[in-house]
């Protein structure tokens, strides 16, 4: 009961940064928008354009680069290109849980666990509940939950089935149903 | 008793002359000359759209065939040039339309291209064959569909990096079904997937297609359908690089890529999965060109594929390939002529490849041919700059960026003034420099001192006083492009050499010490000039004439002050100019 209020003072909480994350934890922004030019040259510039957001030069942490326009010369479409691989890879691969019964979903990085060992135990420390084994005849056959996952083409899923990179790029979201209703998914007949 | 050839034999003569340069010459010899060589000259070069008039072009020369224009200055790329400037595409083509009814060829560079000018284009001139947008913005894909509709004999229709306003791929299904004359279709720049069996049957009917350029969103099991209806190609650049793993898919690739005998170059590699790179592999034999500047793989992958490329001779990769892959790079490619190194993270405060100095030494000691490099890269040091030089006295484009502003030689901490230094001393046909790190006025004093055939030099975030900019605009002889930002140049130095930015295509200055009142002077001075100050506070008489302007941009001009400025932009005694002109 206790563990529940506690579960749900941390889904409200507010903080900076994305969800699952650890509270210590805050994200650093990348001071994209922080645009000065270089303090030596400032001077002699005059540029009140750059200068403006000089003030917020010493704000930024070190460990975000504050960025000058046009600096370092490379354009914009190779800048997108890569943006799109870095932000995915900086912002991880999260997918909602929902678990069949309970009142709000939940979110999981699959890009933390290096495998479905790694899932599973997370699931059930997150939900309080026991999976048990897998395997491939009898899918989790006796456990009170099965985890089950939607794939690109909408179909529902066993966890577990495929290898983990294959799961990891197809899996849209997690849903963990009740053992009773996961037979009908497993390999066995 | 004057002899001369009649005309006829000498507009035959002069057929045979192609440079620019070889015509201007034959121009100047007398009246007559320039009178038939200005009705025999097909090709025009325009470096600058400002520098003159459609209508000067025109009575000029009266029967041209192919134009390439080129527009925005090239700090444009980094967004330092206002949206808005100019380089308009339109006054050219209408002009164009009523005066040159057999024109074949457009290319234009930084311009702005509207659905407009394409629509215009494609109905004015009904032999047109050749249509290349570099960099260039402002159109959608409707005017591509009116391209594509109305020009029946087009062979080349190249967008290179040009910003286009992707309303939907539907573009692409304009072309006629009698339409088979392509050879030439790179539309690598869009984001929007056409219809693929609309491509196909185009692929399929245009026998003479030689370059295929796809872009991102044609996924990779498509390919093999491609190629096997192009055998001929040979350059090709793929879609996006990536599926789930599987053999057929695979397998298929193989044989696609098996049946391309005449493949040269390969380009795309968008979200590259590295087991399908060895599909490749035995065209890779015959390719000279790799541009693999998207494809986010990591080193030993990348050496993989540049080991089986033998003949390489020009490659663009990202600094995933790390000092190791330069290194195997500098052992099987020893054709390597032009080397570009992308940045994978630019704006991270630490670097996250292992890409240093050393991949660039490495590379200019084991590639005799190397001769135009582009590398970017977290550190240097003066005893590198020097090895390169020393190596590799035969480059004539070295563009070196030091990721982090005014970075010293990170072995000594010193300037690395003796290391470019030696680039010049060495490279006696440097033709293309840009500059970085810490740089002080004495890196100028060697440039102006050495580099006498360097035609154009990018600097930024260097340099101490008027000094350095004066040893550059009274040394170096070939000058033809000077771009500088946020240096302490100021008045002094431009002032004193004013003569010579008439000798110059242009000279771009932004956030450095250049005050309002100088730039009035100058303007004054030179009225062959165009000096246009571009300030987005508003009007430099609303400020002091000893306040910097934000941005300068100087070119010569016979076309006198242009009448299409925003109002962000101010030519500098316009009236005395237009009384000149």
């Amino acid at each position: 009961m206790a563990h529940e209020n506690e579960l749900n003072l941390k889904a409200t909480e507010l903080r900076l940064g994305l969800p699952g994350t650890d509270e210590s934890e805050d994200m650093v922004s990348t001071a994209k928008n922080n645009k000065r030019a270089s303090p030596e040259s400032l001077e002699d510039s005059g540029s009140e354009a750059n200068s403006a957001a000089k003030s917020g030069d010493h704000e930024t942490s070190s460990a975000s680069k504050t960025q000058i326009v046009g600096w370092p010369p490379v354009r914009s479409y190779r800048k997108n290109n890569l943006q799109s691989k870095k932000a995915e890879s900086e912002t991880g691969m999260y997918v909602k849980v929902s678990m069949d019964g309970a009142p709000y979903l939940r979110k999981v990085d699959l890009k933390v666990y290096n495998g479905y060992p790694e899932l599973l135990v997370a699931l059930e420390n997150m939900f309080k509940l026991s999976i048990g084994e897998y395997s491939e005849r009898e899918g989790y056959e006796g456990s009170e939950y099965a985890p089950a996952y939607e794939d690109k083409d909408g179909d529902l899923m066993l966890v577990g089935d495929v290898p983990w990179d294959m799961f990891m790029s197809s899996c849209k979201r997690l849903r963990i149903m009740r053992g009773s209703e996961a037979k009908g998914l497993g390999c066995a007949v | 008793m004057a002899y001369s050839f009649p005309e006829e034999v000498l507009e035959y003569v002069f057929a045979f002359l192609s440079s620019d340069k070889d015509r201007n010459a034959v121009s100047l010899v007398c009246k007559s000359w320039y009178e038939i060589e200005r009705w025999c000259r097909r090709r025009i070069f325009i470096g600058n759209c400002y520098a003159v008039s459609p209508q000067i072009v025109i009575r000029r020369f009266p029967e041209v065939s192919a134009v390439k224009i080129k527009g925005k200055p090239h700090f444009a790329d980094f967004n330092l040039v206002p949206e808005g400037w100019g380089a308009y595409l339109y006054p050219w083509i209408s002009a164009m339309a009523r005066s040159y009814p057999w024109l074949e060829e457009i290319k234009l560079k930084r311009m702005v291209v509207t659905d407009e000018s394409l629509e215009l284009i494609s109905k004015s001139f009904k032999n047109f064959k050749v249509l290349v947008l570099s960099s260039c913005e402002g159109f959608t894909t409707d005017g591509l569909a009116s391209i594509a509709a109305n020009c029946r004999n087009l062979r080349e229709l190249d967008l290179k990096e040009s910003e286009v306003e992707d309303l939907s791929g539907h573009w692409l299904s304009h072309f006629p079904d009698n339409f088979t004359s392509l050879v030439s279709l790179n539309m690598s720049c869009l984001g929007s997937e056409v219809s693929f069996s609309a491509l196909e049957r185009l692929v399929s009917r245009c026998p003479n297609l030689k370059t295929l350029r796809l872009n991102r969103a044609v996924p990779i099991e498509k390919l093999p359908s491609l190629l096997r209806r192009a055998p001929q190609l040979v350059e090709f650049g793929t879609g996006a690089y990536s599926a789930e793993i599987r053999t057929d898919i695979f397998s298929n690739l193989v044989e696609a890529f098996s049946g391309c005998k005449h493949l040269k170059s390969l380009s795309g590699f968008w979200d590259v999965v590295p087991a399908y790179l060895p599909a490749m592999y035995n065209v890779c034999s015959r390719i000279t060109s790799l541009n693999l500047s998207y494809a986010t793989v990591q080193s030993p992958d990348l050496v993989e594929l540049i080991s089986q490329c033998p003949n390489l001779k020009c490659l663009w990769v990202l600094d995933y390939i790390e000092d190791a892959g330069l290194k195997a790079l500098s052992s099987y490619c020893k054709d390597l002529q032009e080397l570009r190194v992308f940045p994978s993270d630019p704006y991270g405060a630490e670097p996250n490849v292992s890409l240093t100095e050393q991949g660039l030494v490495t590379v200019s000691a084991g590639c005799p041919k190397l001769q135009s490099v582009l590398y970017f890269c977290r550190q240097m040091s003066n005893a590198a700059l020097i090895a390169i030089a020393r190596n590799r006295p035969n480059l004539i484009r070295f563009r070196l960026c030091i990721i982090e502003p005014q970075a010293p030689d990170y072995l000594t901490l010193e300037p690395l003034d003796t290391g470019f230094g030696a680039i010049v001393e060495h490279c006696k046909q440097l033709r293309r420099l840009s500059l970085s790190g810490l740089l002080t006025d004495r890196v100028f004093e060697y440039i102006g001192t050495h580099a006498k055939k360097l035609e154009m030099l990018s600097i930024a975030f260097a340099g101490d006083s008027d000094l350095g900019l004066h040893y550059v605009l009274s040394g170096c002889e070939s000058l033809r492009k000077l771009e500088i930002r946020d240096c302490p140049f100021g008045d002094k130095a431009l002032l004193a050499n004013a003569a010579k930015l008439e000798t110059m295509r242009s000279l771009w200055m932004s956030s450095c010490s250049v005050s309002y009142g100088a730039c009035k002077l100058l303007g004054q001075k030179m009225p062959r000039l165009n000096v246009e100050v571009i300030d987005e506070r508003g009007p430099p008489d609303s400020r002091p004439e000893t306040c910097p302007v934000e941005k300068l941009y100087v070119y010569r001009t016979v076309a006198g002050p242009r009448v299409d400025k925003p109002d962000f932009v101010w030519t500098m005694d316009e009236d005395a100019a237009l009384r000149l002109s």
